[in-house]
């Protein structure tokens, strides 16, 4: 009895610098952020409660309506099209194609880079006067137009393509696994009833893969709320706050404009969007048990 | 028996068809390789970019080659790039990263892998509790703790040092690399730990000689994740790390978007393709360990 509680007293010991930094770092600062988001903060922390006035004056704030729907309009496109492309490309490297390890190899690359570096080399693909625009007018369209970056209008939808462009290979590698996982004998079964190969795959073999499409979207959707380098340094949220994202907001609010009161109720609001990320997840954790 | 039957009733393998396609091959080919060009050319435009002269690409488009290809702008890049009236190249921000890298892989990863195994093998009571908090810790986002955590940072004086970022990424790092190990140390048997016991071993001694050399592969998928991870770091380099130690993506940033003077889009590129690299060449090196190091870490901050 003496040696088991020894035993345990050096995993505790060992795992005890760990659970303090959780307390105080996580769940501390968390705590923190959201006490101060009922408070009147403003440059400095201020610890009287004035009940939801930050939220008031949030949900007031034109720029955090932006960056609030940018984050939907965002959420809704990357992730359908990150799902569509990364699925579609792993049905396609699954029939057996040549070269397959080139194809993932290329489609993948993406991922291992910084989102700095994707959000400037889009961003200079798409610059009107030196990038994509300026190619196809060289090449005789003198009429063509491609302003997305500085058109407040569209400016979000350049984020979306340069996140789909980085996450649809991380779909593509987890739906490949998923399919090489499918038994052989589903396979045989769709062959011997003659179903085409097409037909197999949409109603037979990606509904059995659910569980994954549902793990996919969970970590597309967690991205979405986090994203705050690839608007850095595509849009740097402009033109003016046009696409502008929570994650961004709450960072210039809280190092740029000081104001903590608001910063830190927008942290909630982004903490509840997480919340609500998870939801599929756990209600497949849920039906599993 | 069924082994058997699979291989006789396992039709001839097919003849390749070197010449002859079905029009829906072609399209799947048609398709990939249209795929293919749209994963490629973003980066190979920075690429092409960053190898010409700045005369050449005012006159020329995007996707004209260099005449005379030419790693000048690298060069300048590495040596003279500004920030601001700043010019020391980019080779600061990639020796502040060297320096922030290497002791957070290292403690983030030992650290985690102590914890995994004193959860998995080591288990008492509450023990399930704080698995359960580190996992949902993975999940808040950075901006909920950023400020508060500033604010510590100060307290302790270590905010906006090379000790405080690094600290800030080993704290970051634990609750994903904890259950990485957790999970995988899950797997060893008990047994294997009894026997050890039984021959006097206690906790570290049977970490270090039996565990710690089973791991390999972990590790590697540990490594892979946390370079990454922190080579790719922008938001907390930003706000912790201090003027000294601004990392590469930080000064990479700093130096495209710096409007003093004329624009250098050669310079900028190489610059990008500088600070892409080394996690370029992690991925090309690890092969299959570089999904699962990604897909285990894509949760964090």
């Amino acid at each position: 009895m003496i040696h088991a509680l020894k035993r345990n007293l050096t995993s505790k010991a060992v795992l005890t610098p760990t659970i303090v930094a959780m307390t105080v770092c996580f769940y501390g600062c968390m705590a923190w952020t959201i006490y101060v988001s009922f408070t009147r903060s403003g440059m400095l922390p201020n610890y009287d409660l004035v009940g939801l006035a930050q939220y008031d004056r949030l949900w007031s704030a034109e720029r955090w309506h932006v960056s609030f729907s940018n984050m939907f309009i965002f959420g809704v496109l990357f992730i359908t099209g990150a799902l569509a492309l990364g699925t579609f490309l792993a049905v396609l490297i699954d029939t057996k194609v040549r070269m397959e390890g080139a194809f993932r190899t290329i489609f993948l690359y993406p991922l291992s880079m910084s989102f700095i570096v994707t959000g400037l080399a889009w961003r200079w693909f798409l610059e009107p006067t030196e990038g994509l625009q300026s190619f196809v007018r060289s090449l005789g369209w003198e009429s063509f137009e491609f302003r997305w970056l500085v058109d407040p209008d569209m400016a979000i939808y350049t984020i979306v393509i340069a996140a789909i462009w980085q996450g649809s290979g991380l779909i593509m590698a987890i739906m490949l696994a998923g399919l090489r996982s499918i038994d052989r004998d589903v396979w045989k079964a769709t062959k011997m009833d003659g179903i085409p190969t097409w037909r197999a795959y949409v109603s037979v073999i990606l509904p059995q893969l659910r569980p994954l499409v549902i793990t996919c979207v969970v970590l597309l959707a967690i991205t979405v709320v986090k994203s705050f380098d690839l608007v850095v340094a595509l849009t740097n949220g402009g033109p003016g706050f046009s696409s502008d994202l929570p994650a961004k907001f709450v960072v210039d609010a809280a190092f740029e404009r000081a104001n903590i009161g608001q910063a830190s109720a927008a942290a909630v609001m982004m903490l509840m969007a997480v919340i609500a990320a998870l939801a599929p997840y756990f209600y497949l954790v849920r039906k599993r048990s | 028996m069924s082994v058997a039957i699979d291989q006789v009733a396992a039709p001839p393998a097919p003849a390749p068809r070197r010449f002859q396609m079905k029009p829906s091959r072609i399209g799947l080919y048609a398709f990939l390789i249209i795929s293919a060009l749209f994963f490629l050319i973003p980066l190979l435009i920075v690429f092409n970019t960053s190898l010409k002269p700045m005369d050449e690409i005012r006159t020329g488009d995007i996707f004209d080659l260099p005449i005379d290809p030419s790693f000048a702008a690298w060069a300048e890049a590495w040596t003279s790039a500004c920030t601001g009236r700043n010019c020391e190249g980019i080779r600061v921000g990639f020796w502040n990263s060297v320096k922030i890298l290497v002791p957070s892989v290292i403690f983030s990863i030992l650290i985690s892998a102590i914890n995994g195994y004193a959860l998995a093998q080591w288990r008492f009571k509450g023990s399930e509790l704080i698995l359960g908090a580190l996992m949902l810790g993975a999940f808040i986002p950075y901006q909920v703790i950023l400020y508060p955590m500033v604010r510590i940072l100060s307290t302790v004086g270590l905010y906006g040092s090379l000790p405080g970022i690094i600290v800030v990424h080993i704290i970051f790092g634990l609750p994903v690399l904890t259950l990485i190990f957790r999970n995988f140390y899950s797997g060893i048997p008990i047994e294997l730990i009894k026997a050890a016991r039984i021959d006097g071993a206690g906790f570290f001694r049977i970490f270090f000689s039996i565990m710690l050399p089973m791991s390999t592969n972990i590790l590697i998928v540990a490594v892979i994740l946390q370079v990454t991870g922190i080579w790719n770091d922008y938001l907390l380099g930003l706000i912790f790390a201090g003027r000294e130690n601004l990392p590469m993506t930080v000064q990479l940033n700093n130096i495209v978007g710096s409007v003093t003077g004329e624009r250098t889009f050669n310079v900028d590129m190489a610059a990008t393709m500088l600070t892409a690299l080394p996690p370029l060449i992690v991925y090309f090196l690890s092969g299959r360990y570089f999904v699962r190091g990604i897909t285990a870490g894509a949760v964090k901050g």
